[in-house]
């Protein structure tokens, strides 16, 4: 968008010297003693005036040419980042659990459709677990969970070449807190774009 | 009818040394740890060698050590300067001169003290000079001498520490734990740091985030995991110059929790997959090998320790549900449930670090929705709980199989603390927070402790 308004604001910019460069000569073309030069100078201005009207209206037909493409490439962008926050929605797990909860379905159910309407695609989904469990065997339910979310959406046709996953343990908590609303927030698999998601169309 | 007899002298002893108002030595006092002074020595210097091997003193836990009441009003030689041949000829100093100065005690006034040892720490030109007094023998158990490095120096504390230990040895019979160091991780960094709390040093040398630091048995060289973008890297590291290799295989997975075997020749470590996470080996004589030792497909094994035989593994293992602490042998054959549990009760229990003396099997257990530092009795098959006071977890033994150092949050942040099993007395290692996943040194003799 900051590209499209600077080159509007040149082109208007040349529009404007160029009609303030007419004006300026006019008042000694209209002298009443012609010449063949003054002929000449008159049909000289004559034509730059529509030069210059006609660069304008290229200019104006250019202007909302690229009006018309950008706003309907950021109705496009727009779609696509609907798309990549419904895909991008996290789940998330109870405490030393690594099943899919009843109520997160539903956004797995979304994210096989976006696969589906998307089929290039690819996704990285990364287990986290809370503090409360030890370091270590977290990294083996972080990888667990990443799994189970996987398998939900294999289960419902996605290719599983399509899909990685990555264990992060407790390394990385979403919420910095040593209470069981922190806890819940980072017991939670999280969902990423690898490749194919430049243009994503709605499902 | 003679040990009656010497039953009954013995006694007689007892009896007419208690109404002489004589303490009587710990071979007539089970279960009451011997009294060990250290002896003052005004402007001698050594005072920072004298500090730092009464503390280690301390810390083995094994000694009541005695502080003297102001200690310039205590004569510290004796009258006469007749030192028994039999204490003598028990020395094993290699040179001559400097314990003569202090071979005779005033050993009733520390016998009255409740001592039954005395540390005599003196300097004979550039030899430091242990001398260790058996009070109730009234003479010198053993003399020890050794040219110590400048303070200051890298390796002064270990020499140190280890004349410490030697110390002990000679008093109990007993090896010590002075001579060893804890890894820890903190910040995503592996950091040393000798058992006393001090010498602190960084040791891992990236900024990926490291975890589960673990000792070879030589106390030359650790294993570690880094991690990174979801996978986990193994590394083995020298502790003299710093020089680390990649574990073969690793780095296609997250490869996690690394356990050298007591021969220093396998790696036993954890795997996760797309199948979950199972325990493989590795060979590291000849970087080969690699040999899954279970299968789990819907339950995850972890966190491998092997016996100090090398012969069987503990683990954890999800199969019942929750993690719980498993056996089997060193193959993988013949997996079982090692500490006991009540399905559907006992929490989860994790991190298992197998003794030493091959005894017992220290671990953490969820108990009420906290950590708590749990032992197994290997041979009962019996586990009892250590700790009650907050979050207790991660706990990996000292060499003398006693001691163990876990991480709490007993003082509201979480540090790393030592406990001793048989005394039960608990010391923080050092005081600062967010230190985890501790390990401890086997010990560390005059090679593996060098500091380049």
């Amino acid at each position: 968008m900051k590209s499209v308004s600077l080159f509007l604001a040149l082109g208007l910019g040349a529009a404007i010297v160029a009609a303030s460069s007419c004006g300026g000569k006019k008042p000694a073309q209209t002298a009443p003693t012609p010449n063949a030069d003054s002929a000449a100078a008159a049909d000289r201005a004559r034509q730059d005036s529509i030069d210059a009207a006609n660069r304008a209206a290229q200019d104006e037909a250019e202007r909302v040419r690229r009006q018309r493409e950008a706003d309907s490439l950021a109705a496009l962008s727009r779609a696509s980042e609907d798309v990549r926050n419904t895909l991008a929605a996290m789940i998330h797990f109870d405490l030393d659990k690594s099943n899919v909860r009843s109520d997160d379905m539903g956004s797995l159910d979304q994210k096989v459709a976006i696969l589906q309407a998307n089929p290039d695609l690819r996704i990285r989904i990364g287990g986290h677990c809370d503090e409360r469990g030890s370091d270590e065997y977290n990294l083996a339910l972080g990888n667990r969970r990443a799994q189970s979310a996987k398998q939900y959406l294999v289960s419902h046709g996605i290719d599983a070449g399509r899909i990685e996953t990555q264990s992060f343990g407790e390394e990385r908590p979403l919420v910095d807190g040593h209470d069981e609303s922190a806890w819940s927030q980072n017991r939670r698999a999280e969902f990423e774009v690898v490749s194919g998601g430049d243009n994503l169309h709605r499902p | 009818m003679t040990p009656l007899l010497l039953a009954a002298l013995l006694v007689v002893q007892d009896t007419t040394s208690i109404d002489r108002g004589v303490r009587i030595g710990i071979v007539y006092r089970p279960g009451v740890r011997p009294g060990l002074v250290m002896l003052p020595r005004a402007g001698m210097g050594l005072d920072s060698v004298r500090a730092i091997v009464g503390r280690d003193l301390d810390y083995s836990d094994r000694f009541e050590i005695i502080t003297l009441p102001a200690g310039d009003s205590i004569r510290l030689a004796g009258t006469s300067s007749s030192t028994r041949s039999t204490a003598t000829r028990r020395s094993t100093g290699t040179g001559t001169g400097g314990a003569q100065s202090s071979s005779a005690l005033n050993y009733p006034l520390y016998q009255a003290l409740g001592a039954d040892f005395a540390l005599d720490v003196t300097a004979a030109g550039d030899t430091t000079v242990f001398t260790l007094h058996d009070i109730a023998a009234s003479g010198i158990r053993r003399t020890v001498r050794a040219r110590l490095p400048r303070a200051g120096d890298a390796s002064f504390r270990m020499a140190v520490h280890r004349l410490a230990d030697q110390a002990l040895q000679a008093a109990l019979g007993a090896p010590g734990i002075a001579a060893t160091r804890v890894l820890f991780v903190r910040d995503g960094k592996v950091y040393r740091i000798d058992q006393d709390g001090a010498d602190q040093q960084l040791v891992s040398s990236t900024d990926r985030q490291a975890m589960s630091p673990a000792w070879g048995a030589d106390g030359q060289h650790f294993a570690y995991m880094e991690f990174q973008a979801g996978k986990g890297w193994l590394y083995l590291q020298e502790m003299a110059t710093g020089k680390r290799t990649a574990v073969p295989t690793t780095g296609t997975a997250l490869d996690f929790t690394p356990a050298f075997s007591p021969d220093g020749q396998t790696l036993a470590f954890s795997r996760a997959t797309e199948e979950g996470t199972d325990l493989y080996t590795i060979n590291l004589k000849n970087s080969c090998c690699l040999r899954r030792l279970t299968v789990g497909r819907f339950s995850d094994n972890l966190s491998p320790t092997f016996s100090p035989d090398g012969q069987r593994i503990a683990f954890v293992s999800t199969r019942p549900g929750l993690p719980q602490i498993y056996v089997m042998a060193a193959d993988g054959t013949d997996q079982q449930l090692f500490a006991p549990f009540d399905y559907g009760v006992t929490g989860a229990s994790n991190a298992p670090e197998w003794s030493p003396d091959g005894q017992s099997v220290a671990f953490h257990r969820d108990v009420a929705g906290t950590l708590q530092v749990f032992v197994l009795d290997v041979r009962t098959r019996t586990v009892r709980q250590l700790t009650s006071v907050g979050r207790n977890e991660d706990p990996t033994w000292a060499p003398d199989s006693r001691h163990l150092a876990f991480v709490s949050d007993r003082s509201g942040y979480r540090q790393l603390w030592i406990i001793d099993l048989e005394t039960g007395r608990i010391r923080p290692l050092l005081q600062q927070s967010g230190e985890r996943l501790p390990a401890w040194s086997p010990r560390l003799s005059e090679a593996s402790s060098s500091t380049p």
